[in-house]
Parts: C-alpha cells; structure tokens; sequence
C-alpha cells in the first residue's frame, strides 16, 4: 500500500533565494544549523528528511522546540515552502506532489486532502463555534444547508452541540481546541496535520484529549501527522515515532523500538526519563522460545535458575508445567478468580499484555518466570526477572 | 549678512515658481478636467443639501434618530440624537448644519472609499507602503491653508474645493488604520485560512477585513472627526455650512454667533462618533 504522505528527502530552508542557493551544498556537506546561518544568513528549517506516513496511522514527529518539527509537518500544505525534495501527498489512487504542484491543485489538497489543527487553536473570533467548524466547508463552497448538517454532526463527535452558537472565547481551551478539531475533521481529509495541538492546554485537558484523539481514530482511521515535544504524548498515541534534532530526523520507529533501541545518544538522553512501563509490552522483553534452554522430554526451562518448566505437544501447546519439581497450574496475568492455593502458580501474558501487568503477576507468583503466549495459546517465549530488570535499565552503563 | 550665507542664498532654489508653473500649466491644460469635477461634486452636493433642506427639519431629525437607533439598538441614542438635532433647530441654524452634515458625510464616505481599498493594497505590497508613507506623512502635516491656494485656483471657489481638501486632509486616517488591521492580522489565522485553502480573495473577505475590522471602524470615526475639523476651513474657500458663521463671528468678534456655530459643531460631531461606533460594541 503506498503510504499517504511521502517526505523524499526533504529540505526546507528560510532566506532569500541567493541565501538558499548558497546553503544547498552546507546541507548536503552536513553541517548545522548555525553553521549555515553564520556563513549564508540563511535558516535551516529541515535537512535531508525522509519519511512515510503510512494511510491510518499516527506519525507523531518529536523533537525540541527548534528541531524543525513543525516546519516538516507544514510543508505537507505547503505553509513552508520545500527547497529541494519531494512531498507527495496520496488521496486514494489521486495523488499530488504538494512542492510543484499548480495553485489550483493545492487548493484541493488543501480543501480536501489535508486538514489542519493549530497550536493556538486560530478559530476565527468573530464567528460562532458552527461557522467556525463551517470554515473549510464554506471556503469550498459546499451549499450552507448541507454544511449546517455536516457541521452539528462534527460537534455531536466532539461534544460541543450545545455550544454552537457560541463565540470561540466563551469557550475554555479544551473545549476551543475540540472546535479546531471539528473545524479539521468537517472537510472530511482523510489526513490530518496537528502541530501541537494539545500542548497550550493544561495537563488534565491534555490527557482527556488524548484519549479522545485516541477513541475517534479508532472510529475514523484518519492518517494523522503529530508534532510533539512530549514524549511521552508521542508514546501514547503516536504507532510511528520520528525523533528530529537540528532539522535531520535521527530515528523513525514504533514507540517500544524507540524506547528499546535508541540509535544514539540523542534518543538516549530523550527518553532517558520516560517510564518505560508505560510503553513496553510482555513481546518486548521476553526471551524467544528458541532461546531458552531444553529440560529433556519436551520440556523447556522457562527461567536461567531453572526453577520453572514447562512441556509441550508437538504445537507448542502446554501440556504440563514444574514449579521448584512440584506440578504448578498455569494462569492468565488477567486473571481475577480465586486460585487454589496448595499448588504453586507460573502465570502467563499475551505479546501485547503491558510490562507493568507482567511485574504484577511476576510479584504475586513469588519471583516466578511468566510464559508468553500467542492468540491460539501457542507458547511464544518467557520472561524472567532479569529481563524485567534489563528492559527498566536499559541505557545504563554496562549494558548492552 | 556674512559672505557664506550671502552665497547660498544668491543662489536660491525656485521651488515657488515651480510650484506656480506646474499648476498654471495644470489649469492651462486641463481646466475642462477641473471644472467638470467641480461642477459634478457641487451638484451632487448641492442636490444633497437641497433635497434634505426641501424637507420639514422635523421629518429629517426623526429619520435620523431611527437610524441611530437601527446601527446602535440604543433608545437612548437615538433620544439624545434628535434632543441634539432639535436644540440645532431652535438656535436657527438647520441650514447651516444640513450643508455640513452632507459635506462631512460625503467627506468621509470618499475618504473611505479611497482609504480602505489603498490600505489593503499597502498592506499586501511592502513597496506600496514604503512609497505611500512619506505621501501620507505630507498630507498630514503640510499646513491646510498651503494646498487651499493651488485647490482654490483648479477648482474654484464653493463645496467641491471644499470637499477635496478635507478628502486630502482626512483620507490617510483611514489608509493608516486599515493598513495597521490589516497587518496585524494574527499569522495563526492567515494560515487557517491558508490551510484550508482560502483563494487570495476569500481570504481578504472571509479572514483579514473581519480581523481588521474594528480598526477599520476606528478610521471611520477619526475619519468623521478630521473633516469635522476642516469645516472652518472649507468656509474659507467658500464652502457653505456652519464654518461661515464661525468665520463670519471670528471677523465681527460676534461672541454670541461664535458660541452658537461652535455648539452646533459640537453637537454634529457627538451625534456622528456616536452613530459610527460600530466596531467598538460590534466587536463581539
């Protein structure tokens, strides 16, 4: 499937024309950002940035102020023109380059293709919350009947029915950030740029409308294009990161590839104080099935202290399971009802179960391993306290 | 005198006479052009006047009110505006107030019609500005009686010399503030409009003039209140309204008349920054 939005090698540069010809061959001999504005007066905006955002997927870019996130993300509408490079934006089988496209075509993109969610919200002040998410609509001349519909129909999505006929300042931030996303989601663009949108709200806001953001995707499967400064909004929502520093993007990949295997210092430091409970999955730090060390007679020792083991059919299926040479029963980590407690217990996750469920049953098992299985009950791998311990350190010296 | 200055100025530069050539080769040349503009705008002016002095004072002062009250939705307005209007009545001096009312407000729509149009094109263009400043910096400040004579010798005497000389006095008022709207629209919501993909002319309608309107507004009222000011001035050149008896009382030393006139500007001038507020309460 070809990806929604294509970055193709993507410069961005400020500065005059003779500022920008000159400081094509810094950005090519890699030199920084104030290396070339000392020697050409030109600004580097983004440098070299390649990219895919996949058709439903959130692409969260994330960096510090300054790193060129927000510059990349608005070249997808062409508010920052591309130097050199490509940007194609795919709608169906139509498809544009949005860098030397006519004006007429960027209109479409712009009207139909992409839709945009601002840091500062810019609603319009002297229009109602309905004309406001009317906005688009309006521009492309949709019929005021038909907009009045599709307009109560995005603030029913968002909650807001009751506030139509408000002004934009009558509203609190939450509430004036969920009309620019109305605003963007009435066009009905199947790609959606947010810069920020979130962060001039204060952290409660912030939170709720995350999960928002998170519960209509499901719903609307928007390919949506992030920008971020907070990690860890980058984590929860985002199935690719790209982390940019300097207007190069240093690392693309799923939140736990980040968090896991940090490419290089950068991303190190970055993520150095995230809680990586929050992002890892029982997959992440389990040793393969393959890895762990046969017991004899199809069983397979799920832990280094040999503690633990299990014996499998010919599928991979459990038949049996050991616990210090006492049989034990195997248990899901969900599981709520009441256990016998004569028999010791080895606990078991599924890939996607989260790292902290897995601490919990690891805890109430007495330091037992914690078996990984797959949808059809088929043994995946384990995981013992040592990986636990490795996947919280991460990062720190002496490993790796 | 000291030989220095003796020397510069045996050589004196003839911008007098320049001045003088240039406009006697203007009248030479396109009197008919000048003419015909005088005779229109006093035509219309006249006609203007006529048709309200045609009509019962009472009948224009309640039509006035209601239309203070239709912009302003205030009874209290539009009480004060007819009390005001009557009080002009009662001192005698109606005619007067008419033909100045029609001066100011034709004064002000012109000043407007040029102002607005000229303060969108400066703030889209740097380089219209950068030309435009030094203009608009001479318009305000050269003293009014230096640009009456030239106006005076194209267009004679009556109310379009009038006119033009308070269109000239007033217009950058309105040229300033629009640019200033206009200029600072917030970036966040001239990319709003980019975004979604606003053409070049709905961005204009649908983004920058709501945006800049209050200050749009703002150059109306000062608009309004520039030509107000040049009233006496416009009497100079002969310009019917209450600038005559305010000339005629200041040559008499007439306190009374002088009070009267004055009261009576006053009086116009409250009613029309009142009426022409329409930006500061319609900012929502």
């Amino acid at each position: 499937m070809r990806p929604a939005v294509d970055f193709r090698a993507v410069d961005i540069i400020f500065g005059t024309d003779r500022e920008r010809a000159a400081a094509l061959p810094m950005v090519d001999a890699g030199a920084s950002r104030a290396e070339i504005l000392e020697k050409t007066g030109a600004v580097l905006g983004c440098a070299g940035c390649d990219l895919a955002v996949e058709r439903g997927e959130i692409s969260v870019l994330m960096g510090l102020s300054g790193s060129g996130k927000s510059t990349l993300l608005r070249a997808v509408n062409r508010l920052n023109k591309v130097a050199r490079g490509e940007v194609i934006v795919h709608d169906g089988d139509w498809s544009a380059s949005v860098v030397n496209c006519s004006e007429s075509e960027l209109r479409k993109i712009r009207r139909e293709c992409v839709a945009m969610v601002f840091q500062q919200f810019a609603l319009l002040p002297w229009r109602t919350v309905a004309e406001n998410v009317g906005f688009g609509l309006e521009l492309s001349g949709v019929p005021a009947k038909e907009r009045q519909e599709r307009v109560m129909a995005q603030l029913e999505l968002v909650h807001l029915e009751d506030w139509a006929g408000k002004y934009a300042h009558e509203l609190s931030g939450g509430m004036q950030q969920r009309v620019g996303l109305a605003r963007a989601f009435a066009t009905e663009a199947p790609i959606l740029l947010m810069d920020e949108p979130f962060s001039a709200l204060d952290p409660l806001i912030r939170t709720k409308l995350q999960d928002e953001l998170i519960e209509l995707q499901e719903r609307l499967k928007k390919t949506i294009l992030f920008v971020s400064h907070d990690l860890e909004e980058a984590l929860k929502i985002g199935n690719r990161i790209s982390i940019m520093e300097g207007g190069r993007i240093v690392q693309t990949g799923t939140p736990e590839d980040i968090v896991l295997r940090p490419q290089n210092d950068y991303v190190r430091d970055f993520i150095a104080n995230v809680n990586p409970l929050s992002v890892l999955t029982a997959w992440n730090v389990m040793r393969d099935a393959r890895d762990l060390k046969g017991a004899g007679e199809g069983w397979l020792w799920l832990d280094r202290r040999q503690t633990t083991r299990f014996k499998f059919d010919e599928n991979m299926l459990v038949v049996d399971a050991e616990r210090d040479g006492q049989p034990a029963i195997w248990v899901s980590c969900d599981n709520t009802e009441e256990l016998p407690e004569n028999k010791p217990k080895v606990y078991w996750a599924h890939a996607g179960t989260s790292l902290k469920t897995v601490m919990q049953a690891m805890h109430q098992s007495e330091t037992a391993p914690v078996a990984v299985f797959d949808e059809a009950s088929r043994f995946l791998g384990a995981i013992g306290v040592r990986d636990v311990l490795k996947a919280i350190v991460r990062g720190s010296p002496g490993e790796d | 005198m000291d030989p220095l200055t003796q020397w510069i100025a045996a050589w004196k530069i003839p911008i007098g006479r320049w001045g003088r050539e240039f406009f006697d080769f203007l009248t030479t040349n396109f009197a008919w052009l000048f003419d015909n503009l005088a005779s229109g705008l006093a035509t219309v002016l006249d006609g203007m006047a006529g048709f309200l002095l045609w009509l019962p004072p009472s009948v224009v002062v309640v039509a006035v009110a209601v239309l203070a009250f239709l912009l302003q939705r205030s009874w209290k307005l539009a009480l004060g505006v007819a009390i005001g209007l009557l009080f002009i009545v009662n001192q005698g001096l109606w005619k007067e107030t008419v033909e100045t009312l029609v001066l100011v407000v034709a004064a002000a729509a012109a000043s407007m019609a040029i102002g607005v149009p000229v303060g969108i094109w400066a703030a889209h263009s740097e380089r219209v500005y950068q030309v435009l400043r030094p203009v608009l910096d001479l318009m305000q400040t050269l003293p009014t009686f230096v640009y009456l004579i030239p106006v005076l010798i194209l267009f004679g005497l009556g109310a379009a010399p009038g006119l033009i000389v308070t269109v000239i006095f007033a217009s950058p008022a309105p040229i300033r503030l629009t640019y200033l709207g206009i200029t600072s629209v917030p970036k966040p919501m001239l990319e709003a409009g980019h975004a979604f993909g606003a053409t070049r002319n709905q961005l204009l309608w649908k983004v920058e003039l709501p945006a800049a309107l209050p200050s749009i507004m703002a150059g109306l009222t000062q608009c309004i209140m520039l030509s107000l000011s040049m009233v006496v001035i416009a009497a100079l050149i002969g310009a019917n309204g209450l600038g005559k008896p305010v000339v005629r009382a200041l040559n008499s030393v007439n306190i009374p008349l002088g009070l009267e006139a004055g009261l009576a500007i006053v009086v116009l001038a409250i009613i029309l920054d009142r009426m022409a507020r329409i930006g500061k309460e319609g900012e929502r």
